[in-house]
């Protein structure tokens, strides 16, 4: 029997095995940001403990950014602090922080792959969740607590258990309209938010095989929305051309080394699952959260669904749900009211996010709806350069969306970009719990950037197939 | 810290039901903008509280009864969404400090975390979690004991078996939940594992 590439990277990073059990287990690369960092810091400082590879770890600021405009200092008091700590912290121990000052700011989910940090082959790990991101790549990546960072700053290691993989193969191909994110959100509809607990879920068959970069970071970062702590793709040459030439790729004979490492890592042929789901790329329509977990969707021409759909377990929470919403269990998801439509996120903040909707409003000349507010947050300083060297600001402003500045901003609003009461938003983002988008009362719809788009023109959830006519 | 060793929990309860209870529910987003962990404790579960309040009921958590709470008896995938510790540091911190949680099933990511900070998270099935929940909202006298050498948790009359997977168990029963000591251990392996990997010095 083979081995999956989980395996073998695992193996290859174990340092020993624990008391408990765990493994300790080398990272390869460590991303820090300004929210879960602070106090590991204060803790290490507290036991008189250094950072063992400062040149590992590379810092960013993203939750906290204000999009309007990065002028320090910020509006924010707190923000304003949580970002002089971090920078005194990066200095003090020699860690490279992507600063908004040289244009490597955004997404630490956004930043790590774009600057080529991330390879395949490599343990990554950061104090956020959304790293099973960077499994894109053919990483095994993980988020990580805050005494986590500490024990990664002060060790370069962690105390792990080995996880089982489960092969989720999506073959076929995918029908004009649908997306990576409807992808995601799909398996994590039919697996369920709990599906992927004790997992690490390896994405395979020939929809991802087809799949850009960025569109297999869409779908590796909503791995944990399915309770999967990490998901990866095995890297190939699309993976290979993409981080070629990167600031931090290797060059020369060490990238040929590189390679070959790569190569060695991928999943045998005859690799042993745990488990194996198959999905037909055919059954998969653009689906639309109606509730208060990333699993309660539908397609979107389906309704919210009936009480009577679930069984006991799931009743409470979609009580829940429906009280939270205020949606009637059986109308159609389909023309309920949009006050905020948001493109933006480490699911979909990227190049080709924006550029897909970029082609979509141009094609049809249509402007957001009136009263919808609309926001477009590019991922990171670099995705923002490219989208005005292309002119695509433009388009979006004449289309009526804001044009940010890079950041997290409404996928948890802990910047100054928030709903306001019970507002309702088309969300590109990844989670559409209570309160997440920054009012307690506020209500999150999950959909792709391009039904987003379609939310926004529409001022109302709409299928993008028929707004922007596409087939 | 006082003795680090974690054998047995005892003390009055307070159960949250329902599945999936994810961490911004835990401590909703706005309260993370901070330096330290300190504060967190008030503000668990704000936004329930506010919201149940406002609809006339009450949430445990505001319930005075409760106030002197050590044991959390919650439902299925507590703690999912995001990695940041500040959920449970939110609930060691509400006030006299969550020290154990018993529960259907945890987030993986939550139950480490929690490990980290020496607070056992152990599961029992869906009918004891369910026949400890009525209990404990019958009686906010009612003491729980969270025996985790025994893999017991006692109430009133009643036992029910608990269980934890056996390495973070053997870890707080033995007082090694601080990690970083035991990683340091393994310091002079990490250099020789580095060595095997053909990127680990590409940065240096
Ligand atoms: S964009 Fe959202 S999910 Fe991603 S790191 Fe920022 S806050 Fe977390």
């Amino acid at each position: 029997m083979g081995k999956s590439l989980y395996e073998k990277v695992f193996d290859k990073h174990v340092v020993r095995t624990l008391d408990s059990g765990q493994h300790q287990l080398l990272m390869g690369l460590h991303l820090i940001h300004e929210v879960t960092s602070p106090q590991a810091f204060a803790m290490l400082r507290e036991r008189g403990l250094s950072v063992l590879h400062p040149e590992r770890t590379f810092a960013t600021c993203d939750h906290i950014i204000p999009t309007k405009s990065q002028l320090r200092p910020f509006a924010d008091d707190l923000a304003e602090q949580m970002l002089v700590e971090l920078e005194r912290n990066c200095q003090e121990h020699g860690i490279r922080y992507l600063s908004p000052d040289d244009g490597e700011q955004g997404v630490v989910h956004v930043v790590g792959p774009e600057l080529g940090l991330t390879q395949p082959g490599m343990t990554v790990c950061c104090g956020d969740s959304h790293t099973s991101t960077h499994g894109a790549f053919g990483a095994i990546a993980f988020g990580i607590g805050t005494s986590q960072v500490r024990d990664v700053l002060a060790t370069q290691t962690l105390a792990m258990a080995k996880l089982k993989v489960r092969r989720i193969q999506v073959d076929g191909q995918l029908r004009p309209g649908v997306y990576a994110k409807d992808v995601a959100l799909y398996v994590i509809n039919q697996l369920g938010v709990q599906g992927g607990v004790g997992y690490a879920y390896e994405y395979a068959g020939t929809v991802f095989d087809g799949f850009s970069m960025e569109e297999r970071m869409t779908v590796c970062n909503m791995s944990i929305e399915g309770g999967a702590r990490c998901g990866y793709v095995n890297p190939d040459e699309t993976t290979y051309a993409y981080i070629k030439g990167r600031q931090y790729a290797p060059t020369g004979d060490a990238w040929d080394a590189a390679v070959g490492y790569w190569e060695s890592m991928k999943s045998d042929a005859d690799a042993a699952y745990d488990d194996v789901a198959r999905i037909a790329a055919e059954d998969i329509e653009p689906v639309v959260t109606w509730g208060i977990t990333p699993a309660q969707s539908t397609p979107v021409g389906g309704k919210v669904p009936e009480p009577r759909d679930f069984g006991d377990n799931e009743r409470k929470v979609v009580e829940e749900a429906y009280a939270y919403m205020d949606f009637e269990p059986g109308s159609p998801i389909a023309g309920k009211k949009v006050d905020v439509a948001f493109i933006g996120s480490c699911t979909n903040g990227r190049f080709s996010d924006f550029e897909e909707v970029v082609k979509h409003l141009r094609a049809s000349g249509k402007k957001v709806a009136e009263g919808v507010r609309a926001l477009v947050v590019p991922g990171s300083q670099k995705v923002r350069e490219r989208l005005l060297e292309a002119g695509y600001d433009k388009v979006f402003e004449q289309a009526g969306f804001e044009f940010r500045e890079a950041g997290c901003s409404m996928c948890l609003a802990m910047n100054p970009d928030k709903l306001q009461g019970r507002e309702l938003c088309a969300s590109s983002s990844n989670r559409n719990f209570k309160g997440r988008q920054g009012s307690p009362t506020g209500r999150t719809l999950l959909m792709s950037p391009v039904m987003v788009a379609a939310a926004a023109v529409a001022g109302e959830v709409a299928d993008a197939r028929q707004v922007f006519s596409i087939s | 810290m006082s003795d680090p060793k974690r054998t047995t929990i005892a003390g009055k309860a307070v159960t949250i039901t329902g599945n999936d209870i994810d961490t911004d529910r835990i401590i909703p987003a706005r309260f993370l903008r901070c330096v330290t962990f300190d504060g967190l404790g008030e503000h668990a579960f704000e936004d329930d509280r506010k919201q149940l309040s406002e609809g006339g009921e009450q949430h445990p958590f505001d319930d005075p009864a409760r106030a002197a709470s050590r044991v959390l008896v919650v439902n299925a995938n507590f703690g999912c969404g995001s990695s940041r510790e500040h959920a449970p540091q939110a609930l060691m911190r509400w006030n006299d400090g969550i020290s154990a949680i018993v529960g259907e099933s945890f987030a993986e990511i939550f139950f480490g975390n929690c490990v980290a900070l020496g607070i056992p998270c152990v599961t029992a099935s869906p009918e004891d979690v369910r026949t400890l929940q009525v209990a404990v909202a019958a009686d906010a006298g009612l003491e729980v004991t969270v025996d985790l050498e025994a893999k017991q948790a006692r109430f009133g009359d009643h036992s029910i078996a608990v269980d934890m997977p056996g390495g973070a168990r053997g870890q707080l029963l033995s007082g090694r939940w601080d990690s970083t000591a035991e990683l340091l251990d393994g310091k002079g392996a990490v250099s020789d594992v580095a060595k095997g990997l053909p990127y680990f010095a590409h940065w240096k």
